[in-house]
């Protein structure tokens, strides 16, 4: 009796805390304009989360120290999502149910199509500075739906024609590591490769993430007698494979993509990391506006800018200045406002496509000398972009 | 051919890695029916050891082969300390309570160890010094088995002789059979049985130690949670083998090592936990208690 008791009163408590935040809610949100952020903030693949985050969280800054927008203070409400699909969910209801009016995010394309659902019932515009998976905007799914970098099937193509036409290779084992964006990847490489008919795809797998070694796998390329590889996946199962083939005496050209165009991958591949290459993202450091991003990063949190800073920086951007043109935080203006109005960021000026796909916002091939990735000039690049 | 063999060696090294883990969970299953999913976690606290070791004293200007024995030597200590005091903070309060707490025990300890050195230390992947010599002989053959292979296997095979040695002919093997067989009894002829708990817990915990380093050097990357796959693995892999049973641990692990190679050799890498697990179904169906379960072999 006295537990029913006890349960009744905690009941009765829950039930008035939950009226007092049903009636803080609204009260508080419309003091100000909430950019929610959401992304791998921990776990194994948050340095390509945290950058995004700090790019919002400085665009916040400038935004507020001119006034806001549309005479409000930029809240920032930021939600972890680990990159996991199972967790983004949880993340997008959260940011939703917090109030968020524009988000940026989320970080991986797995996570990011698990979510955007919730996003799209709850009438929110979205902006991911990294998810490149095609479908998220070429599907048509998500009306809700835009991105500050360039899809996979563009960088899969710059990938192929460079393997194809630069480096001259006739027999190509593309990997990858079984999830969306490293399994879309591939495939579309593969793809391109066999509709070109200039080379064979000899080895078509995908590997276990995180498995104690890939010698088997290792073996198989090199008894496939591939002159290259194209990996589609994350940095983490790069190393080990690249470390193997180095420690197999193989000399396999290694080409992947921006989810290993990270330091960190040259960290713990060390000197097997040489030579490698990786497309990424198009360098617009020389940019006037990526010049003082970087060096607000560099005062305020004392680290280099990381994966995808100048997107995210970018990102915040266009969905701030969005809100500003659009003179409301109503799902259809801000959409419009991202379609209508050009923005200057840190990528140079960009507007969005009907799709939501930033325009003008492409890849580039990198490689990996003396430990740091070096843009790799080739004619293969502009081939890539127009047919898409 | 050659390549059947090079897919052959891979999987005996990587059954090899299983089987240095494989052997703390059976030991322990062995002795107090208890799955120390924390095991897993010793393994990598050993990595992450010798790592921090290797650096300092790489920074201190060392090299070669006594970096690998100090750290290594450090790494096993401090395993080994970690193992005891796990066995002494999460079971021991447990040891007359059911059988499922100690499991859930288990599990709690295994997530605390892993966020505890992912806060400690870093969530990024880390670079693990090569330790391991370059075994010149061993250059003629080169493409077929590496020097850091070749030592996993043989650092594998003398652990598992050294193991046998000291249960079958020492004073503490012979309480731990006596543990195994029926605790109370063994407490009734004078067996200090917590004693023996520890003991066993500290044997587990080395060799994991060990397994980590070696590992560690062969792949050349660390983080905090190379612990729980590669756990899962050498469970499997003691599930596989008979669970409680040493030989047993050892000859699953190079089973399911075997398995996951040629799965990826010849059919797809796609398949390689699918026929690794489907083996596991299919044998624990035909023997219910593995390879060399409790029914034939002498648990420890």
């Amino acid at each position: 009796m006295k537990i029913r008791l006890s349960g009744r009163v905690f009941l009765s408590w829950l039930i008035i805390a939950g009226l007092a935040g049903l009636f803080a809610g609204p009260a508080t949100a419309a003091d100000t304009i909430k950019l929610g952020v959401a992304g791998s903030h921990s776990g194994d693949l948050a340095s390509y989360g945290l950058p995004t985050k700090r790019a919002a969280e400085l665009v916040a800054r400038e935004f507020n120290a001119k006034g806001g927008v549309l005479g409000k203070k930029v809240e920032i409400l930021s939600e972890d999502d680990v990159c996991k699909p199972e967790v983004a969910t949880n993340t997008a209801t959260k940011l939703v149910s917090r109030g968020a009016h524009v988000v940026l995010g989320h970080i991986c394309s797995g996570a990011t199509k698990t979510a955007l659902g919730i996003y799209k019932d709850a009438g929110i515009v979205t902006m991911s500075s990294s998810a490149t998976n095609p479908e998220l905007t070429q599907s048509g799914k998500y009306p809700n739906f835009f991105r500050t970098i360039a899809s996979d099937d563009a960088q899969a193509k710059l990938d192929a024609d460079f393997a194809m036409n630069v480096l001259k290779v006739k027999k190509i084992a593309v990997l990858h590591d079984k999830g969306d964006y490293g399994k879309g990847l591939a495939e579309y490489a593969r793809s391109f490769i066999e509709a070109s008919k200039k080379a064979k795809v000899v080895v078509f797998e995908g590997i276990t993430p995180g498995a104690v070694d890939y010698s088997a796998v290792v073996n198989k390329i090199k008894q496939s007698g591939a002159e290259a590889v194209i990996y589609g996946g994350y940095h983490p199962e790069a190393s080990s494979i690249v470390i193997q083939m180095r420690k197999k005496k193989m000399d396999t050209i290694f080409i992947s993509d921006d989810g290993v165009k990270d330091d960190t991958f040259i960290k713990v591949a060390g000197k097997a990391a040489e030579g490698v290459y990786a497309s990424g993202p198009k360098d617009t450091t020389k940019n006037p506006l990526a010049i003082a991003a970087i060096a607000a990063n560099k005062s305020t949190y004392n680290t280099d800018p990381g994966a995808f800073f100048l997107n995210g920086y970018a990102a915040a951007q266009a969905l701030l200045n969005a809100i500003q043109k659009a003179k409301s935080t109503k799902y259809e203006a801000v959409a419009k406002a991202l379609r209508t109005y050009p923005v200057d960021t840190p990528l140079g000026k960009i507007k969005f496509d009907k799709r939501g796909d930033a325009i003008g916002v492409g890849f580039s091939m990198y490689q990996v000398r003396n430990g740091v990735y070096v843009e790799v000039t080739a004619a293969a690049p502009a081939a890539a972009k127009k047919k898409k | 051919m050659d390549y059947f063999l090079e897919l052959f060696l891979g999987g005996l090294t990587r059954g090899s890695i299983y089987a240095l883990i494989a052997l703390g969970y059976t030991m322990v299953y062995g002795i107090i029916e208890l799955i120390n999913f924390a095991h897993g976690e010793i393994y990598m606290i050993g990595a992450f050891t010798a790592l921090i070791v290797s650096s300092v004293l790489a920074f201190a200007g060392m090299s070669g082969l006594s970096v690998l024995f100090l750290a290594a030597s450090v790494a096993i200590i401090y395993s080994a300390a970690y193992g005891f005091t796990v066995e002494k903070i999460a079971y021991k309060p447990l040891r007359q309570a059911p059988r499922l707490s100690p499991l859930i025990s288990a599990i709690g300890m295994s997530i605390f160890l892993q966020n505890y050195v992912m806060l400690a230390q870093t969530s990024d992947f880390l670079p693990f010094p090569n330790l391991l010599p370059e075994l010149t002989f061993l250059e003629s053959y080169g493409l077929m088995i590496g020097s850091s292979e070749f030592i996993i296997l043989m650092t594998t095979a003398v652990s598992m002789v050294l193991l046998t040695v000291l249960i079958k002919f020492t004073k503490m093997g012979k309480a731990m059979r006596a543990t195994a067989q029926d605790r109370n009894m063994a407490m009734l002829v004078g067996v200090d049985v917590n004693r023996t708990i520890s003991y066993t817990f500290i044997i587990g915990s080395v060799l994991a130690a060990i397994g980590g380093v070696l590992i560690a050097s062969h792949i050349g990357r660390i983080n905090f949670y190379i612990g729980f796959i590669a756990g899962i693995k050498a469970f499997t892999a003691a599930v596989l083998g008979g669970i409680g049973s040493i030989p047993g641990a050892v000859l699953g692990a190079f089973i399911l090592g075997w398995t996951e190679s040629f799965a990826t050799g010849y059919v797809s890498s796609d398949y390689e936990d699918v026929f690794a697990f489907v083996l596991l179904v299919l044998i624990l169906i035909v023997r219910p208690s593995g390879l060399l379960g409790r029914s034939t072999v002498q648990k420890v």
